[in-house]
């Protein structure tokens, strides 16, 4: 609403008077964003295209805005593969139960935090609210998830370990914050107890809340790496997950790149231009494709937590 | 940005803020809370076990730090050596550039992406018309949802010396070509032009949402005085958008310390060329950790770091807390 009118005032401000001064610095305005949107499209655009090119133009040519030789064999390549569609399997299996648990986890404790009848929540925040300001690092995890949890080798590892995040909490429990108390207190009322009140009377309205935290936990389940490369070796290669196939990718490249002079050996066991753009489109495609309809909730998500926070 | 004291902005539970105070301390609490709300307890404890398990108990491991660890003896069996690990890391040369690494480029990355974030925002602002608005607000917020995993595979296109994007753009100018893999030079400015890329829009958004805030009367009346538009970003929009500049700087100084891993990582890899500009305490701690598996002495870095990291944080809350109580963060 605010949104609105701020715009239609804008638009006012717009009509009293524009010197000559003004229609530059316009000019100028509109200039650096297109600049900047260009130069941010222009990747996308890029992979896209050599995802669809003949490998013969890509290592001839380069990189072009618009295939030169139009080519599915590199998509072919990827559906015939095992790993991708396997890696595909694990990746949403985690994002989708990963969230889940997510999200049960931090709306339970996020409810108790905002609620003023909750002595101890400042004290709970505290206990949260410290692990974001001094934790272990990442040797202190690594030795507590394999020495002692010894969840390496496991789908575990690339779920347990990212259940709670602690800045999550705080955004969701200020969500929380907006509903109006005398809601729960009716309802408590009426005999209901802590828990259906959250379940059955709290969470069906916070829904725009539940997308946004919700959204941030699931976009770090899908890139996850990280813990693949930490904690799943190559003998469990089943366990990859998308993001992890493009790391590996990467690593055989990167090793090639740094090398003096380009041998022939190695060019000739690196997957080759085209298909690795075809694993980054694959692999990033549902997040660019949903990404327009979930904006709003990422956008709503992070004024919430900065301004208001 | 008190995330620990903050109150409910509409409505607000019965109880006055008093006297939850007063109710006699930590334990007073619990054991109130545990007879009258042991729903809300039961509702927390899910939360509780995962924090005591995987963010209190790691804390156990970084002993690690003062002994010979060895994995077949465990962390109790394990010899203590005292500051052994601690003395031969700041010993060694790669205290200095992984300390130093860490800290400049974060330097860096604040400074641009403040800067270009706060550009963006208000370009955005200034722009009338809605769908051109729409359309690339939604474009530059885009790259921030890719990981550095593919951020750093398309690098490896537009960079690489052999038909790479770039150096075929150098040669169609009549320039040379730039090594770029080999060069640690380049790497400060191309890393903090990747950040930007990656970050800056997204980062505009709270400024926007700032800007979009802030009351239009102001420059309505300025308008009617004569300012130009300018003149209205240099002396209203700016100045009024400095709270929120001041409370994201402190949020990112407090993290001075962590390197990026995921970005230097992927981008850089095991290409020990570039280390002398790009090695950072993390990827130092995570070879140390792997490569030469001394996982004595990477704890000992991992230490040192999360308690660099924890005294920045304690020295940035206090400063702000003296120079502007409101921004301070706890």
């Amino acid at each position: 609403m605010a949104k609105q009118i701020s715009e239609a005032a804008l638009d006012a401000k717009s009509k009293i008077q524009m010197t000559t001064g003004d229609k530059v610095l316009n000019g100028i305005f509109y200039a650096f964003i297109a600049l900047f949107a260009v130069i941010c499209l222009v990747p996308f655009i890029l992979v896209v295209s050599a995802s669809f090119t003949q490998e013969q133009a890509l290592t001839t040519y380069g990189y072009a805005l618009w295939p030169r030789e139009f080519s599915l064999d590199a998509y072919r390549l990827v559906v015939a593969g095992s790993d991708i569609p396997q890696a595909y399997l694990i990746t949403i299996f985690t994002t989708v139960f990963g969230t889940f648990l997510s999200m049960l986890v931090t709306c339970m404790v996020a409810y108790a935090l905002s609620l003023q009848s909750f002595r101890s929540r400042s004290a709970l925040a505290l206990f949260i609210y410290f692990t974001m300001l001094f934790n272990g690092g990442l040797v202190a995890s690594y030795l507590l998830i394999t020495k002692t949890l010894h969840l390496e080798n496991s789908i575990w590892v690339l779920i347990l370990p990212s259940i709670c995040n602690a800045w999550n909490i705080i955004l969701m429990r200020n969500f929380f914050n907006g509903i109006p108390a005398s809601l729960s207190e009716s309802a408590k009322l009426d005999g209901a107890n802590d828990i259906v009140i959250l379940f059955q009377i709290i969470l069906p309205i916070s829904l725009p809340g539940i997308a946004t935290v919700g959204l941030f936990y699931a976009l770090s389940y899908w890139n996850e790496w990280y813990r693949c490369l930490l904690y799943i070796d190559s003998s469990h290669s089943n366990l990859y997950t998308l993001q992890y196939l493009i790391q590996r990718i990467l690593r055989q490249v990167n090793y090639a790149a740094s090398q003096p002079l380009d041998q022939a050996g190695l060019a000739g066991t690196l997957p080759t231009y085209a298909y690795r753009m075809a694993t980054i489109v694959v692999s990033t495609g549902p997040i660019v494709l949903l990404y327009p309809f979930l904006q709003k909730y990422f956008v709503q998500g992070l004024t919430v937590g900065a301004v208001k926070g | 940005m008190k995330v620990l004291e903050q109150q409910p902005t509409t409505g607000g539970h019965s109880k006055p803020k008093h006297s939850s105070i007063k109710s006699g301390g930590l334990w007073g609490n619990l054991r109130y809370d545990l007879r009258f709300n042991p729903c809300l307890c039961f509702l927390c404890l899910p939360a509780i076990i995962w924090f005591c398990v995987f963010a209190y108990s790691p804390l156990i491991y970084l002993l690690a730090a003062f002994k010979k660890y060895s994995p077949a003896k465990g962390l109790w069996g394990s010899e203590w050596v005292q500051l052994e690990n601690f003395k031969a890391f700041f010993g060694s040369d790669a205290f200095f550039r992984v300390t130093f690494n860490t800290f400049f480029l974060n330097v860096l990355f604040i400074a641009s992406s403040t800067i270009t974030s706060i550009l963006i925002a208000i370009a955005l602002s200034e722009i009338g018309n809605r769908y051109f608005k729409k359309v690339t607000q939604s474009i530059v917020i885009l790259p921030h949802f890719i990981s550095w995993t593919v951020i750093a595979l398309l690098c490896e296109a537009l960079l690489k010396t052999q038909n790479g994007f770039i150096n075929n753009f150098l040669v169609s100018l009549g320039m040379e070509k730039i090594n770029f893999y080999q060069n640690a030079d380049v790497w400060p400015a191309l890393l903090v032009c990747l950040r930007i890329w990656q970050g800056a829009g997204y980062g505009s958004i709270v400024y926007l949402a700032t800007i979009a805030g802030l009351d239009q009367s102001m420059y309505e009346a300025a308008r009617v005085d004569g300012a130009t538009r300018g003149q209205c970003i240099r002396y209203l929009t700016l100045p009024l958008l400095k709270t929120t500049v001041v409370m994201l700087s402190i949020m990112s100084i407090s993290k001075i310390f962590n390197g990026d891993f995921g970005m230097i990582y992927n981008l850089v890899g095991s290409n020990s060329m570039l280390y002398r500009t790009t090695d950072v305490i993390d990827t130092y701690t995570y070879r140390m950790l792997v490569e030469s598996t001394n996982i004595g002495q990477s704890a000992a870095v991992s230490f040192y770091q999360s308690l660099l990291g924890f005294i920045i944080v304690m020295l940035t809350n206090a400063a702000t807390k003296k120079l502007d109580p409101d921004s301070a963060l706890f």
